[in-house]
């Protein structure tokens, strides 16, 4: 039966019984107990990072890239605080991690003692569930239950804050059955009568359109192919947000790309004017309405999520279903099968598609010896798709870029910070997601001023030998502030020039990296193929144009209608409303 | 959905009764900007193990569904009530009532809490303290009468309600 053990020694044990083999931390006073007990196990591998934003970052490309729980092991206090950022970047995207944080002695809590902080406050909003654990006797039970909410329902972080106390005293821990919460249990399964009156709505109509997001992703590989069939049943347009790119492969030809902000010109035509929309796992995102009370004005609503509360949230629909969507997806085929429904006719809808289609909205001309960014992603991609890359990235233009000119074929290849736009994600999320595809190309497509956020993480992918390849789109600005300046400040550029910029080249070389220069046009390819080529990780610093802006783009609170496509309609000042939307 | 009419819902939760849960269902509130116009609670369970919050919010209708969905996605959520939506229920709030005064303030002060059932449960020679207890209405209305003849201070508890019938929710 089951021998008393330490706490700390329960904490790991709890970790190996779930099947956890790897954990991304960073030691302190508080956790000493658990490193400890890490110290004297072989099961599970800890990847020492160097600074505990960045360790649940690279949880974050774990999970992601992998569909298993990413597991965080941070001290108390400021492990605690720094953890913070990537406890609601998961949070935002859904991401299944279990962040554990040492804590102060319960004796001492309350106390303002040394690195306390009231870690279960600070992270009550920004995780699925927290808990402080106070008796040794329940910290098994509680990391059990901390896995199943992690990846029950809608995933998310939960936190779980170890006083260090709880960590040495000694209690029995057993192994437990089937793990549940006595009252948290998720509707998985769709209603079936509204699966039915779906199924219906979307045979008839003459101008469909299936928008997917980031839910697809998370309710597993099987849910990316029944999207496919459904697809294929119905004929429809399949349109994409930033969280759901590689559901669909990017040259199906139905796909229509990304859709909102900075999506496609027929994604956004076609939204606005379906005449039934099927979301699948998306939430209607301020990124992807734009404004409001024009969005979809002439279509009926069908919004299938596994979470209720982003049902009717933003824009009301006309039939909520919810449940996980995989499961719905599938019943919904049964259905659409069973009644013989064929797809109907949409010619008509498919000839306004390819007119928006032929706008070619994405187009650019790489010309001479100034580098495009968009060319730069794009012959990356070219050269790279064979190997079926994993692409993390750090949030700015050289994000939006990527979405557009970088194609996706399959889920979990895409690690990109959507919810919460945090700077500094890609790098630890590609060596987390490295850590779980140790044979996959990895390659973080960064900016110089996002990569500078995280990059004390070259020395953890240097430690663990991890071949990621990080690829710098160098335009010596905070891009996507700069081109807000030019948008709605007059062009007045606010501290978002990158200056005292490192030698890109001597850094990676510091750590332990080959670092590469493309200087222009007519290095890229050679520049690729030597960063491709070397078997170690590698840091690319390509030079590419300044003032390059990433359009399409609507402008915050604009409609879908209201695109802009060329640089030269997106310069000035714009009213106080327009100013003050994000 | 900004411009629809506000309504006032009572809403019944049952919590796990477990540190921070009250923290839980009040950030909610002010993170997303919903309005608490009066909050209860308090253990109901036998074994001390389900506490039961009463929230009177108001919202548009779409804000109350929201508001709902958002309290039931918590973890130590066991059910979000809408007594209002759910049809007849009791309110009920208790307020202690000091007033000073003396000579004929301190008399209509008495026979005002006569009429509404307000009892006198301390006393000195220039003061009481009334409790009174009923409807948000009746409480409010006796407060305002009471500010005429010596109101001192009002301590109330806010609404707790509970649905009409024999079944439990």
């Amino acid at each position: 039966m089951s021998a008393e053990l330490t706490g700390a020694e329960i904490v790991v044990q709890a970790l190996i019984d779930q099947g956890v083999e790897v954990v991304f931390g960073y030691p302190g006073g508080a956790v000493l107990p658990i490193y400890d007990a890490l110290f004297a196990q072989q099961r599970i591998r800890h990847i020492l990072v160097r600074h505990e934003q960045a360790a649940v970052h690279a949880a974050e490309g774990y999970a992601r890239s992998s569909g298993k729980v990413g597991v965080v092991l941070v001290t108390s206090g400021p492990g605690a605080t720094n953890a913070v950022t990537g406890i609601t970047d998961a949070m935002m995207d859904s991401v299944p991690l279990v962040v554990i944080t040492g804590q102060v002695p319960t004796h001492l809590i309350g106390t303002d003692a040394f690195q306390e902080c009231d870690t279960v406050g600070i992270t009550r909003h920004c995780s699925k569930h927290n808990y402080l654990v106070k008796e040794t006797a329940r910290l098994g039970a509680v990391l059990h239950e901390a896995f199943y909410i992690a990846r029950s329902g809608r995933p998310g972080p939960v936190v779980i804050d170890i006083p260090k106390d709880v960590q040495i005293m000694r209690a029995r821990y057993a192994k437990p059955g089937v793990v549940g919460h006595k009252t948290y249990k998720p509707q998985v399964k769709g209603d079936l009568a509204s699966i039915e009156a779906a199924v219906e709505m979307l045979a008839a109509a003459e101008r469909p359109i299936l928008y997917i997001g980031g839910g697809i992703i998370n309710s597993g590989p099987v849910a990316s192919q029944l999207l496919r069939d459904i697809a294929k049943l119905t004929g429809a347009p399949v349109t994409s947000t930033l969280m759901g790119l590689g559901a669909v492969p990017n040259d199906h030809p139905q796909f229509l790309g990304m859709l909102g902000m900075h999506g496609s010109y027929e994604a956004n035509m076609a939204m606005n004017r379906c005449d039934l929309m099927l979301c699948l796992g998306a939430r209607f995102d301020d990124r992807v309405t734009g404004r409001l009370d024009a969005f979809s004005p002439h279509s009926k609503k069908i919004h299938v999520d596994i979470d209720r509360t982003s049902i009717n949230k933003t824009v009301r629909v006309d039939l909520g279903i919810v449940g996980d969507v995989g499961g719905v997806m599938e019943d919904m085929i049964k259905v659409w099968r069973a009644r013989g429904h064929k797809a109907v006719d949409l010619e008509q809808w498919w000839s306004d598609i390819r007119g928006w289609r032929a706008r070619d909205s994405f187009g650019f001309a790489q010309k001479g010896k100034e580098l495009l960014p968009q060319h730069a992603i794009k012959r990356l991609y070219e050269a790279t798709r064979a190997q079926k890359p994993i692409i993390s990235t750090e949030v700015g233009q050289h994000q939006m870029w990527a979405a557009q000119h970088f194609g996706f074929d399959a889920p979990n290849k895409w690690l990109t910070s959507g919810g919460l736009g945090t700077m500094g994600y890609g790098l630890p999320a590609a060596i987390g997601a490295q850590i779980a595809n140790p044979g996959a190309l990895v390659i973080d497509i960064a900016g110089e001023a996002s990569i500078q956020m995280n990059i004390q993480e070259l020395g953890t992918a240097s430690q663990y030998r991890l071949p990621v390849k990080v690829f710098i789109i160098n335009n010596e600005y905070m891009g996507m502030v700069r081109q807000w300046q030019e948008l709605n400040h007059g062009s007045r550029y606010s501290e978002s020039y990158s200056d005292s910029l490192p030698d890109f080249v001597k850094l990676a070389e510091a750590y332990g990296w080959k670092g590469i220069v493309i200087e222009d046009a007519d290095g890229l390819d050679a520049g690729i193929a030597a960063m491709l080529a070397h078997d170690g990780p590698v840091m690319v610093d390509c030079r590419v144009a300044k003032l390059a802006n990433c359009f399409p783009m609507i402008p915050s609170g604009a409609a879908h209608t209201d695109m802009i496509l060329e640089a030269g309609d997106a310069q000035g000042e714009r009213d106080e409303d327009a100013k003050a939307l994000v | 959905m900004k411009h629809l009419p506000s309504e006032r819902h009572t809403l019944s939760i049952l919590v796990d009764n477990e540190s921070g849960v009250l923290a839980r269902i009040v950030g909610l509130f002010s993170a997303r900007g919903y309005n608490i116009d009066s909050l209860t609670v308090a253990d109901v369970s036998g074994d001390h193990a389900v506490s039961r919050i009463t929230v009177v919010t108001n919202g548009p209708p779409p804000v109350i569904e929201q508001i709902i969905a958002q309290l039931d996605r918590l973890v130590p959520v066991h059910r979000v009530l809408d007594l209002t939506a759910l049809g007849p229920h009791v309110e009920r709030e208790m307020a202690l009532v000091k007033v000073a005064g003396t000579g004929a303030s301190r008399d209509e002060a008495l026979r005002l809490a006569d009429i509404f059932r307000a009892r006198p449960v301390d006393t000195t020679t220039g003061s009481f303290v009334f409790e009174v207890s009923g409807p948000t209405s009746k409480v409010d209305q006796f407060i305002a009468l009471m500010r005429e003849v010596g109101l001192v201070e009002v301590a109330r508890t806010g609404v707790v309600a509970i649905a009409r019938g024999a079944e439990a929710v």
